[in-house]
Formats: C-alpha cells, sequence, structure tokens
C-alpha cells in the first residue's frame, strides 16, 4: 500500500472521476469528491514525510524500469508542491457544497465534481511524473478540464474568457511538446533524470537551443508570466467563484514547478543562467509583472479582476526568486509559491463568500459590507495583510527572502522594485477596505454571513496566512532543502 | 546533403507558422480552431519525421537484420492526437454556446457586445 502510493494519488482521483459522473446526483457526487480530495491530501502529507526523511522516492509504473518505462519521481521539490495542489483541493471541496448550490444549477453540479477530480488528477500528475512527455498529457487533462469549469460560470463572458484560455493553453502545451520532441531527438530519451544526464554534454547544439527556448515560451504562457498573462484575468474573474480560488492556487503554480524542472533539472543551472541567460530573461518580465500588474489591479471595478491582476504581479515575485537562480532566491520564490497559495485561495473564497449573499462582486456591493458580513471582510483584510506582506503574515516572509536575495545578489534596485510593488498592494487592497468599512449600506441590502460551510475553510486558511508568518520552521525549511535539491548535489 | 533536404521539417514549420498566423489572424472563433488544429498537426508530423529510419520498416520481429522505424515518436504522436481531438471537441462546444449567447461567433461582434452590456 505505502509503496504504491504514488501512483494511488493519480489513479484515485482519476477513477473517482467517471464514479461522479454515474451517481448523477449533485449531493452525493460531492460527498465523493470531498472524500477523494481529503484522501490524496493526506496520500500527499504521507509522501512528503516519507521524502524528507528517507529521500526521493522513485516509483516504476508497471514494473517497468526507466528509462523505458514511465517512473514517477517524488524529491524534495515536488512533495511540497505536491502538498500544496492537494491541499487546496481538499479545502476548496470543502467549502464548495454552497457555494456551487448558488451558482450552478442543480443538473450540471455532479459534472462539475467530475471535471473537478479530473482537473485535480491532472495538476498532481505534472508534479509528480519524471517523465517529459508525461508532463504535457498530465498538462492536458488538467488544462481541458479547467477550460470546461471556468466556461460554467455565472456571466456569458465566461464562455469566451474559457475560449481564449483554451486557445493560449493549447499553445503554450504545442510548444512544450515541441521542446520536448527536439530534446527527445538530440538523446533519444524522455526520462527527467535521464534527460538531466545527456542534455549538459550537448549543450553547444542548435537544437537544443531550440528546445530550451519553445520550452521556455510554452511554460511562460502556461504560467502567465508577463506579457503572456492575457487570458488569466478573465478566466479568473468570471469563473465560478471555487473554481478562481482552486485554480489561481493550483494551476499557474504547477506551470511554475514545470518551469523549474525543466530549467534546474533537465538543463541545468550554469547553462540555464549562464550561457542562455534565463535570468535576466526571466527577471525583466517579473518586474514588469510585479509593477504592471499591481497597478492595472488598482484600477478595476470588478473585485476578482483586482484580484487576477494581483496574481498576474505575484507570480511576478515567484519567477523573479526564480531568475535569481540562488539558494536564497529559489528559496524565496518556492516560498512565495506556498503563501501566494494561502493568501489568494483565502481572498478569493472570501469573494465567493460575498458573491454568495450579494450577486457580485463589483466594489458598489461591498458598500458597508463589514457591517453586514463581519467575518468575511475580516477574512479578505487578513488575506490582504498577508498579499500586502505585512510583518507576522506569510507574505512578509517570502517577500523578505526576495528582499534578501536581491541585496545578496547586489542588485538593491530590485529590492526597490519589490517594495514599490507591495504600496501598490496597498492601495488596491485598501480600496475595498474603505468601502467595505467606511462607506454606509444602501438600504434593503442583503444581510447575513455566507453559510458556516464557507466560513469555516476560508479562515481556516486566513489562520494559516499568520500561522506560517509567525512560525517559519515548517514552510522555511521545506523550500530551503528544495532550493539546495535543486541548485546542488541533487541532480 | 541536397536542396531541399528533409525536406518534412520544411513543411512542418510552414504548416506550424501558417497555424499560429491564422491563430493570431483570424476573428472568426471557427477560424482560430482551423488555424490551431493546423498548429498542433505540424507538431504531428515533426514527431513523426524524427522517427523515420532512411529504408526502415514497420517494426515487426521479423527473422533476420532489419533496419526498422523507431516506433516511439509514432507511439507518443497517437497520444497527442488524442489530446488534439479533445481540445477541437471543447473548442467547438464552447463555439456553440458563445454562438448561443452572444448571436455571433465574430472577435469584434462579441467584443462590442461584451462592452455594452453591463
Amino acid at each position: 500500500m505505502m509503496a504504491h502510493l504514488p501512483a494511488l494519488l493519480i489513479v484515485v482521483p482519476l477513477l473517482s472521476a467517471p464514479i461522479c459522473l454515474l451517481i448523477g446526483r449533485g449531493r452525493f457526487a460531492h460527498g465523493v469528491a470531498l472524500v477523494v480530495s481529503w484522501v490524496t491530501f493526506v496520500m500527499s502529507a504521507l509522501l512528503l514525510n516519507e521524502v524528507r526523511n528517507g529521500g526521493a522516492i522513485s516509483y516504476h509504473l508497471g514494473g517497468w524500469a526507466p528509462p523505458w518505462g514511465i517512473e514517477y519521481r517524488v524529491d524534495p521539490v515536488n512533495a511540497y508542491v505536491l502538498l500544496i495542489v492537494a491541499a487546496v483541493g481538499a479545502l476548496t471541496m470543502s467549502y464548495a457544497k454552497a457555494s456551487i448550490d448558488r451558482e450552478l444549477g442543480q443538473g450540471r453540479q455532479f459534472r462539475f465534481y467530475t471535471i473537478f477530480l479530473l482537473c485535480l488528477a491532472g495538476l498532481l500528475g505534472v508534479t509528480i511524473t519524471g517523465d517529459a512527455f508525461n508532463i504535457f498529457v498530465f498538462f492536458e487533462i488538467s488544462s481541458l478540464a479547467s477550460y470546461v469549469m471556468i466556461s460554467l460560470g455565472p456571466d456569458r463572458r465566461a464562455l469566451t474568457a474559457a475560449f481564449n484560455y483554451l486557445i493560449f493553453g493549447t499553445i503554450g502545451a504545442t510548444f512544450f511538446l515541441i521542446g520536448v520532441g527536439l530534446l527527445y531527438q538530440m538523446t533519444g530519451t524522455l526520462n527527467i533524470a535521464d534527460l538531466a544526464n545527456r542534455v549538459p554534454a550537448m549543450t553547444g547544439n542548435r537544437t537544443i537551443q531550440a528546445a530550451f527556448i519553445f520550452m521556455a515560451v510554452g511554460l511562460a504562457l502556461k504560467a502567465a508570466i508577463f506579457p503572456l498573462h492575457s487570458w488569466l484575468p478573465n478566466a479568473y474573474a468570471f469563473a465560478p467563484s471555487v473554481v478562481t480560488a482552486f485554480l489561481a492556487a493550483t494551476a499557474t503554480k504547477v506551470a511554475i514547478y514545470v518551469l523549474i524542472r525543466s530549467y534546474f533539472t533537465i538543463f541545468g543551472p550554469e547553462y540555464s543562467f549562464g550561457s542562455m541567460s534565463l535570468g535576466v530573461v526571466l527577471m525583466v518580465p517579473a518586474i514588469a509583472a510585479m509593477l504592471i500588474g499591481s497597478t492595472i489591479a488598482i484600477f478595476q471595478d470588478d473585485i476578482k479582476r483586482m484580484l487576477a491582476y494581483s496574481s498576474v504581479a505575484q507570480i511576478g515575485y515567484m519567477v523573479l526568486g526564480i531568475g535569481f537562480a540562488t539558494v536564497l532566491g529559489v528559496t524565496g520564490g518556492m516560498l512565495h509559491l506556498f503563501n501566494h497559495a494561502l493568501i489568494k485561495t483565502a481572498m478569493f473564497m472570501a469573494m465567493g463568500c460575498v458573491f454568495y449573499r450579494m450577486g457580485s462582486v463589483r466594489i458598489e456591493a461591498m458598500a458597508g459590507l463589514a457591517k453586514r458580513m463581519p467575518w468575511t471582510m475580516a477574512a479578505f483584510v487578513g488575506g490582504g495583510l498577508s498579499l500586502i506582506g505585512v510583518p507576522l503574515t506569510a507574505g512578509f516572509v517570502s517577500k523578505w527572502y526576495l528582499l534578501l536575495a536581491a541585496l545578496d545578489a547586489g542588485m538593491w534596485w530590485i529590492a526597490a522594485f519589490i517594495l514599490i510593488a507591495s504600496m501598490l498592494a496597498i492601495v488596491y487592497v485598501w480600496r475595498v477596505v474603505e468601502v467595505a468599512y467606511f462607506s454606509p449600506s444602501p438600504d434593503g441590502a442583503p444581510t447575513g454571513e455566507a453559510p458556516i460551510s464557507m466560513l469555516i475553510p476560508t479562515w481556516f486558511l486566513v489562520l494559516a496566512n499568520f500561522y506560517f508568518g509567525i512560525d517559519t520552521r515548517i514552510s522555511v525549511g521545506a523550500a530551503t532543502q528544495a532550493a539546495e535539491y535543486l541548485l546542488g548535489a541533487g541532480r | 546533403m541536397e536542396w531541399p533536404g528533409l525536406y518534412n521539417y520544411w513543411i512542418a514549420i510552414f504548416l506550424m507558422m501558417a497555424g499560429l498566423y491564422i491563430v493570431m489572424a483570424h476573428a472568426n472563433l471557427v477560424k482560430k480552431m482551423v488555424g490551431l488544429v493546423i498548429f498542433q498537426s505540424s507538431v504531428f508530423i515533426l514527431y513523426i519525421t524524427m522517427g523515420k529510419v532512411t529504408g526502415g520498416t514497420a517494426p515487426i520481429l521479423i527473422p533476420g537484420d532489419v533496419v526498422y522505424s523507431n516506433p516511439l515518436p509514432h507511439v507518443l504522436i497517437l497520444t497527442a492526437i488524442v489530446v488534439g481531438v479533445a481540445t477541437l471537441a471543447l473548442g467547438l462546444a464552447l463555439i456553440v454556446r458563445i454562438m448561443e449567447a452572444y448571436g455571433s461567433i465574430e472577435e469584434d461582434d462579441i467584443e462590442v457586445l461584451e462592452n455594452s452590456a453591463p
């Protein structure tokens, strides 16, 4: 049983999806999805524990030894990402029932849970697999599922948002596929560990360079790295609240994980950041994303859209950390990956609560809301503080590491940009706080909190934000271990 | 190597660029999907080409010393074709829904409708 954990982590959600479809009733399908998502969470926690105590696990699918067979490989880097994805999945499923009842018709609910489980299986698969082509396949499983989930949004603009995402997502995945093909052409292998042994020997080769560039562009599209982020704001703004909360914390993070995996493990830091100068290529868009994303966020009237632009900016922080290619920088990037999942899920969940009561997440709907929905708005403020990076919150810890990395690399102007972007975050969070706390409520506005089943997961995440801001041993420890593994002898 | 040498790759790259151009240049959603499919198909050709060994036969067990093509890229592409078909089906389904919701599948018209409606 324990030996087969890596495979079960994918197989359980994948096989539960058709079960949900066969059940055909919203309530029971939710029960299945809830149980399965918590089971995957427990499994990923066990895996992380095993990896931290006993080193990397290699699982041979069907008993075929790599490099011929497909290998699932769990090491300190992806064990950590697996836990993030599974934890967010479990929390969003706990939150989903009331919100989905409100936003989706009865007949479509069981289909939603089916698709959700497929998406979860896809995202976990991308993370766990040690095979480059397998990454593409799982990417497409998760992406196709997320296009469907986004198109379920209550507004008709959800349809066009999903279509745009489909076009961009497919182009991104196909670029990645071209890169994998070129690598295969040169090395004759698809196994990541095997590629890592062979690619550095032929780095002067033009085909390897082409593969490098194709993969960089494809993954940048998938991860919504500025300026390839244009699919993201609408997709997040018009998707159902549950879907936004889930995807914001997982889809782009997994793409960033693949970026890290490709450039640190396959191509190796010396080649990627030395002769291909990936550092500059990543850092310039990252800083642009931080400044421009935050600035655009200030001018949004739809708060979900505002948070979506803020996500573009936060992805900039993560990519910036990776761009340093030092242990401190990568630690900062990995930490922010984790912390941003906590922050954005909490904030999007709070917006889901607002939508549940008000039927809108525009700034006008927030007037005086702090009196009518005190717990929801307090959760939003808690998430907002962490987003800004106030001390004692998780957001502070990751920004602190990024600042240290910038100063350590002798690039103090980057530290200045990090601070400026955080100031911009104060502005856009404050806009909401001002309207919610200091404006009078309109007459006859709906009053009352969101259901307790929605508030508990939201508050759990908000408290986690404060917990990981004060006790940094777990998160910083795991992130440092991952960074050292990527840059050090772990290759 | 004689001109045009490796002409399969020329065709693959031409289709790739043509497909990508259609996706970007056309405002009609169905035409966009067509461009996307051409783009994906070009990658299939790229993979199939790299598996071909000159003078090789199909990889079947035949007695004697036989040269055969590398079957792995071909098998990979079977998977990618399935993914491509699923993407195409989903894209077309979304276009049907967009047609029902907006009464148009021209990007310009949809943009006007989106900006005018609340």
